[in-house]
C-alpha cells in the first residue's frame, strides 16, 4: 500500500519522540550505573561523567566490606525468599478454594476479601496489632502482615477459574481428593501464574521499606532499603550543612553503588518478569 | 420419548427445610469439602487477624487510649479526637497538600500513559516497541527509597548531576530540593518517570483487541492515522480510561506515603505534610495513639466514601465500574 507523506512524518516524529522518552527514562539509571563504577578521585575532579576514563570497583569493595551494608544484604535476600514462599502458598491455597464453586460459604468469603481491598483502617491499628503480637523487631513483621493482598487472591482465584473443571473430575474418578487435585494437576498447570505472582511477591518483599521502618528498631536487622534510605539521609545531612564538606571522599560513588546494589536483584528478574506481568495485568482487567 | 415426566415423591423432591436439616447438610458438605477447608483456613485466619482485627482497633479514636490499660481499660471520650483534629490548623494544610498533590497528578499524570499508549499503538516495528516498552516499564519495579535516591543524586544542590552541570556551564546554582514552590512538582515529576510506562499496559492491551478492519475501513474513508487515533482508538479505550479515572478518584485522599515520606525535610514541611506522613509523626514518633488513630480513620473514610461514589457515578454513566 502507498504511504502518503504526511504518514512518513508521523511515523517519523512517533519514533523519535518515544526515543527521547526511552532516553529520559533510562538516563538516571545510566548515570548512576556508570558513576558507581567510576574511579573516585576521578569523580571528584572531573564536574559531570557520561563515561568514565577509569573503570573502578572500589566502592563496591568499600560497601562489601563493610558489615552493615552486606548483612543488609542478607536479610533482604532472607525476606524475599522466605515471604515469597510463604505468600505463595497462602494466596495460592485459598485462591483454589474459593475458586470452587461448591465450596459452602464462598461468597461471604469473597465478599469479606473485597471489603478488605476498598478499606483500610490505617496505619495505628494495625501498628497496635503487630505490637501486641510482639512481632516488634522481628523480621516476622515484615513476613506475616504482608503474606497475602486481597487484590493478589482475587485475581489468583480468577485464573484458578478458567482452568477446565473436566480436569478435576477425571482425576477424581481416579481417585485424587481435593488436596491430591490441587497440588498433582493444577498447581503443576498454574506454574506460569505462580512464577508471575512469586516475582510480583518478591520484587515486594525486596522493595519493602515502610513495614520495616516501623517495626524494626533494631539496626542490625535492616534491610537494604532502610540501610539505603539512612545512608541518604547521612549524606543529605552533610550536604546541608556545607559545600566544604566535599573534601571528604566523595560519598556520591559510595551512594551510586549502594543503588546499584539494591537494584541488581530487580534488574535479573526483570527480564523473567516482563514474560509474564502483561498478562498478569490482563487477568486484572478482567472482572472476577 | 418414553421418559416418565419427574414425580415429586415425599422426601426426595420436596424441600423439608428446618434448622437441623440444614445443619446437617453444612456439616455433610464441609466434610466433602475438608481439604478444600483446610487450604483456605490459613489466608482466612490471615485476613481475619491482619485486616478485620485493625478494624476493631479503631474504636481507640474514641478513647483516651492507653497502652498499659490496653482497649477495655481506657475511658471513652467520643469524638473528643476527632474534634481536635478538625480543630487543629494542622487539618487544613493536610487537606490542602493532600488535595494539590493528587490533583496535579490527576492533570499532568493521568492522561499521559493514555497519550503515551497511542504513540506506541501506531509504531509498526515491533522489535522498536518491544525496546520502548522494555525500558519505560522498568522504573515501575524500583523502589522508592531508589527513586529518591536518584532524584537526589541527580538534583542535590552540591552536588547532583544538574547543578553540576549548570554550574560547568556559568550559570548558578539551583535548590530543587528544599525549594517549597518546586516540591508538589518535583512529587508528579517523579510519579511520572516511575509509572508513566507501566501505566500503558492496561491501555494497549484494550487497543490489541481493536478490530483491524475497522482501520481499513477508515483508511479507505480517507482518514490519516491522526484521525484513526482520535476517532477509533480512543473511543476504544474509553470504558477502561473511565475505569481508572474513577480508581483514581476514589484514591484522592492516598499520597503514596514512602515517596512523600522520602521527600521530605524541614524547608518543605509546610507543603510536604499529608495525612499518613501526619499519622505516622503524631502516631508512631509521638505516640499519640488515639489522636492519629482519629487522623487516619477520616481519611479511610473519605477515600470510603468517595470509591463507593465515583463508581456509582460511572455506574450512571453507562460504565462498568469496578465492582
Amino acid at each position: 500500500m502507498r504511504v502518503s507523506f504526511g504518514d512518513r512524518v508521523f511515523t517519523a516524529l512517533n519514533l523519535l519522540l518515544l526515543g527521547l522518552i526511552g532516553i529520559v527514562t533510562i538516563f538516571p539509571i545510566y548515570y548512576v550505573v556508570v558513576v558507581s563504577f567510576t574511579d573516585p578521585a576521578e569523580y571528584v575532579r572531573r564536574s559531570f561523567i557520561l563515561f568514565p576514563h577509569t573503570w573502578s570497583l572500589a566502592s563496591y569493595k568499600y560497601l562489601l566490606s563493610t558489615e552493615a551494608f552486606a548483612r543488609s544484604l542478607g536479610v533482604s535476600t532472607y525476606l524475599a525468599v522466605v515471604g515469597t514462599a510463604c505468600s505463595l502458598v497462602v494466596t495460592a491455597s485459598l485462591a483454589y478454594a474459593l475458586s470452587r464453586k461448591r465450596l459452602r460459604g464462598r461468597n461471604l468469603f469473597l465478599l469479606l476479601i473485597l471489603l478488605t481491598i476498598l478499606f483500610n483502617p490505617g496505619m495505628i491499628p494495625h501498628y497496635m496489632l503487630v505490637r501486641q503480637l510482639h512481632l516488634i523487631n522481628s523480621l516476622w513483621s515484615l513476613i506475616i502482615p504482608a503474606l497475602a493482598s486481597g487484590w493478589n487472591v482475587i485475581l489468583m482465584k480468577g485464573f484458578f477459574d478458567s482452568i477446565p473443571a473436566e480436569l478435576e473430575e477425571s482425576a477424581a474418578i481416579d481417585g485424587c481428593n481435593d488436596l491430591s487435585i490441587w497440588i498433582r494437576i493444577i498447581l503443576p498447570l498454574s506454574l506460569p501464574s505462580l512464577a508471575a505472582f512469586g516475582l510480583f511477591y518478591a520484587v515486594g518483599y525486596w522493595n519493602q521499606f515502610f513495614n520495616a521502618l516501623i517495626y524494626l528498631n533494631d539496626a542490625a536487622k535492616w534491610p537494604i532499603q532502610v540501610m539505603l534510605q539512612n545512608m541518604l539521609l547521612n549524606a543529605d545531612n552533610t550536604e546541608l550543612q556545607a559545600d566544604s564538606f566535599m573534601a571528604t571522599p566523595p560519598s556520591e560513588t559510595l551512594m551510586m553503588a549502594a543503588v546499584v546494589t539494591a537494584t541488581i536483584p530487580i534488574l535479573c528478574v526483570y527480564p523473567f518478569l516482563q514474560k509474564h506481568f502483561a498478562k498478569g495485568a490482563m487477568v486484572g482487567s478482567v472482572k472476577g | 420419548m418414553n421418559e416418565q415426566p419427574a414425580v415429586l415423591t415425599p422426601g426426595t423432591g420436596k424441600k423439608t427445610g428446618g434448622r437441623a436439616d440444614w445443619l446437617r447438610r453444612l456439616a455433610l458438605d464441609i466434610r466433602r469439602d475438608k481439604y478444600l477447608y483446610m487450604l483456605a483456613l490459613p489466608g482466612l485466619a490471615f485476613f481475619l487477624v491482619f485486616k478485620y482485627v485493625p478494624m476493631w482497633g479503631i474504636v481507640i479514636a474514641l478513647q483516651n487510649y492507653s497502652p498499659f490499660a490496653g482497649i477495655s481499660g481506657s475511658p471513652w471520650v467520643g469524638f473528643e479526637n476527632f474534634h481536635r483534629f478538625f480543630a487543629n490548623p494542622d487539618f487544613m494544610l493536610l487537606f490542602r497538600n493532600t488535595m494539590a498533590i493528587n490533583l496535579l497528578n490527576l492533570v499532568f499524570f493521568f492522561p499521559l500513559p493514555i497519550l503515551l499508549s497511542l504513540l506506541l499503538n501506531e509504531v509498526r516495528s515491533m522489535f522498536y516497541k518491544r525496546a520502548v516498552q522494555t525500558v519505560i516499564y522498568m522504573p515501575h519495579f524500583l523502589s522508592w527509597v531508589i527513586i529518591s535516591s536518584l532524584t537526589f543524586l541527580l538534583f542535590a544542590k552540591g552536588s547532583g548531576l544538574v547543578n553540576k552541570i549548570l554550574e560547568a556551564s556559568g550559570a548558578g546554582k539551583i535548590d530543587i530540593l528544599t525549594n517549597p514552590h518546586l516540591f508538589w512538582i518535583m512529587l508528579t515529576v517523579q510519579s511520572i518517570w516511575k509509572e508513566c510506562g507501566w501505566g500503558t499496559i492496561l491501555f494497549l492491551a484494550a487497543m490489541a483487541g481493536i478490530d483491524p478492519q475497522i482501520y481499513e475501513a477508515a483508511k479507505i474513508d480517507g482518514a490519516g492515522r491522526i484521525r484513526q487515533m482520535w476517532s477509533i482508538t480512543l473511543p476504544a479505550i474509553r470504558n477502561v480510561i473511565v475505569i481508572l479515572l474513577i480508581l483514581r478518584l476514589g484514591h484522592m485522599m492516598d499520597v503514596g506515603f514512602e515517596q512523600v515520606f522520602l521527600m521530605y525535610n524541614g524547608a518543605v514541611s509546610q507543603v510536604a505534610e499529608v495525612f499518613d506522613t501526619y499519622v505516622y509523626r503524631v502516631g508512631i514518633q509521638q505516640a499519640q495513639f488515639s489522636y492519629s488513630t482519629a487522623a487516619g480513620l477520616f481519611k479511610s473514610v473519605v477515600g470510603l466514601v468517595l470509591v463507593v461514589g465515583a463508581n456509582r457515578l460511572a455506574k450512571k454513566m453507562g460504565e462498568d465500574g469496578i465492582y
